[in-house]
């Protein structure tokens, strides 16, 4: 039998360590493996015995570009296991936060990360030297991301003001309003990017994917709602684990997610465009029409278009935060620990974050469970590979290369968190 | 005569050798060399763009990949040309140091002058304290750091 083998032995401009693994035997492609090296970092054992105050902060170690998803989705699940209801004025500034990350981490892979590809660059330093403006503003923007970090969660990276009931600390009307202004140039910044990635060359790809969101009754969503899917998942997050399992694959140190019933899914900011379009602001949809991306979109290479308008989306939002902005009278409600379950999904960038906490009387975790976008991606990102190396077997083995690295970068994976580079191989036989 | 100028220690605490950049940060703030101000900076090497905007003099210092000498000392000069790939003054996370650097050059955005230190690692162990040969590394360092800012960066 023909064998042949292609290797990339590190994936570069994704987040952590991993590598790319395709054997093709007699013209065709016959495995795709996504392999994740990246050492398993055990995160959920060292949970156990700890005070279930101190999840936010130790899960967000888990991943410096994403750190409020995890301080999110921990300090809601042991708020949800406490019974303890934030105050609408607290509950603003949770989503004024996490709008600062996905300015700032959608805008880090957006312009860093994922253009070079569209535009035949190696990589960021080279499309600057050619579209500085672009890079700039990018900067510009993941700058006002920064700022509404480092107010809100008391510094830009792996924030320390979150705590279960609020926060440490809460900002003056004073020390927000400044940031109105920020956010509306940087709204104009996301728009100009927005425009910029819509013109980009797609390839003509797209795939039936089963996609899986929040769903809020009112908002985008960010902090909370229900767990929805394209064909018809309907669930609360307490329920999440009778939907979906996780299992161990022996070329990964990180588990990946299916459907109980089998079947991968897709997570992040397709599947959120796709199933809350009708939550968007008029103002994001008419920019979507604009730029040619409409709700339906199954073109993967297109989510770069849809992660810059939530860029767009995410800005106005924090505009109009801290426009209502109205400060709660204390920065954090009563905590009470008591014994029980919680559980708790947020959108972080790249998609849904699952955390659950088995507490005991004192409030020490006895078991945690975390789930990461990219876990629960790595199975459809490993299905889309299969497809684009089955189209492009006969390209040049660079080129090959190429197309499956830009494949992989579609859905933004961040390794570090999922086990927390990539190589590609390919075995030709 | 000292002339205004910026320092941003590079690392990881908690990640043995990595802490050095932090290390000699530290040491030089405890000196309080008038017009220096020291900082010190994490995982986020795009946000350094931003740090040192305004500022003229500019010293980085960070760890070096482990190349089997732990605690030799690398001066580079970014006005010389691109920094060599092989310190591996790499990150685990998308854009290094290197990487920054390089970005500023091209979108005009390097201070005028600017020097960086790089330390051999031996390793990068979690938790780990510095090396025994790291950690006398950073002596010297810091004392070269002083020098040069007493004297003044060279002019590009």
């Amino acid at each position: 039998m023909a064998t042949k083998t292609i290797r990339v032995d590190t994936l570069t401009r994704v987040e952590g360590e991993g590598a790319l693994e395709l054997d093709i035997a007699d013209g065709a492609v016959a495995g795709v493996r996504l392999a994740i090296f990246e050492p398993p970092r055990f995160f959920e054992a060292l949970l156990r015995g700890r005070a279930g105050a101190e999840a936010p902060d130790i899960t967000a170690r888990i991943c410096g570009i994403c750190p409020v998803a995890y301080q999110m989705s921990a300090v809601h699940a042991i708020e949800h296991a406490w019974g303890i209801t934030l105050d609408a004025r607290l509950r603003a500034l949770r989503r004024l936060l996490y709008c600062g990350e996905w300015i700032e981490s959608h805008t880090l892979h957006i312009v860093m990360l994922h253009a070079p590809d569209f535009l035949g660059f190696p990589d960021a330093i080279s499309m600057a030297a050619a579209h500085g403006e672009v890079v700039r503003r990018g900067l510009a923007l993941k700058k006002a991301g920064n700022a509404l970090l480092r107010l809100l969660g008391g510094r830009e990276i792996h924030p320390v003001n979150v705590r279960v009931g609020g926060f440490y600390r809460v900002p003056t009307r004073a020390e927000l309003a400044p940031l109105a202004t920020v956010m509306a140039e940087a709204r104009l910044d996301a728009i100009a990017l927005t425009r910029f990635v819509a013109g980009f060359p797609f390839p003509d790809f797209a795939r039936d994917y089963e996609f899986v969101a929040m769903r809020h009754p009112t908002e985008y969503p960010m902090n909370e709602g229900r767990v929805v899917s394209s064909r018809g998942l309907d669930i609360a997050v307490a329920e999440y684990e009778t939907a979906f399992a996780e299992r161990h694959v022996a070329h990964s140190t990180a588990l990946q997610s299916g459907l109980r019933g089998g079947g991968s899914y897709l997570v992040g900011p397709l599947a959120r465009f796709n199933l809350n379009y009708d939550r968007l602001d008029a103002s994001v949809q008419a920019l979507a029409a604009e730029f040619g991306v409409a709700p339906g979109c199954t073109n993967p290479f297109r989510s770069i278009i849809v992660r810059a308008l939530e860029v767009v989306y995410a800005c106005e939002e924090a505009e109009r935060l801290i426009a209502d902005y109205d400060p709660p009278p204390a920065p954090a409600v009563a905590v009470v620990p008591r014994a029980g379950t919680g559980t708790a999904c947020t959108e972080a960038p790249r998609g849904i974050l699952y955390h659950r906490y088995d507490l005991n009387a004192e409030g020490s975790i006895l078991a945690a469970r975390i789930v990461p976008p990219t876990s629960q991606n790595q199975s459809t990102i490993e299905d889309d590979l299969r497809i684009i190396a089955t189209r492009d077997l006969a390209l040049p083995e660079n080129v090959l290369r190429d197309h499956c690295e830009q494949a992989i970068r579609n859905h933004d994976p961040c390794i570090s968190c999922s086990t927390h580079f990539l190589r590609l191989t390919v075995r030709r036989q | 005569m000292t002339r205004a100028a910026l320092v941003i220690g590079l690392g990881n605490a908690d990640r043995g050798d990595d802490a050095v950049g932090l290390h000699i940060a530290r040491r030089l703030a405890a000196r309080g060399l008038p017009g220096v101000t020291v900082a010190e900076a994490g995982g986020d090497t795009l946000g350094l763009l931003e740090r040192w905007t305004g500022a003229a003099d500019v010293v980085l210092v960070d760890a070096a990949g482990p190349a089997g000498q732990p605690g030799r000392i690398h001066r580079l000069d970014p006005s010389l040309g691109p920094l060599p790939r092989d310190l591996a003054l790499g990150s685990t996370h998308a854009f290094g140091l290197a990487e920054a650097v390089e970005l500023a050059r091209t979108l005009g955005l390097l201070p005028r002058r600017m020097a960086i230190y790089a330390v051999e690692a031996g390793g990068f162990d979690p938790g780990a304290a510095l090396s025994p040969a790291v950690a006398a590394a950073a002596a010297d360092a810091t004392a070269l750091i002083v020098a040069e800012l007493r004297e003044g960066l060279a002019d590009a």
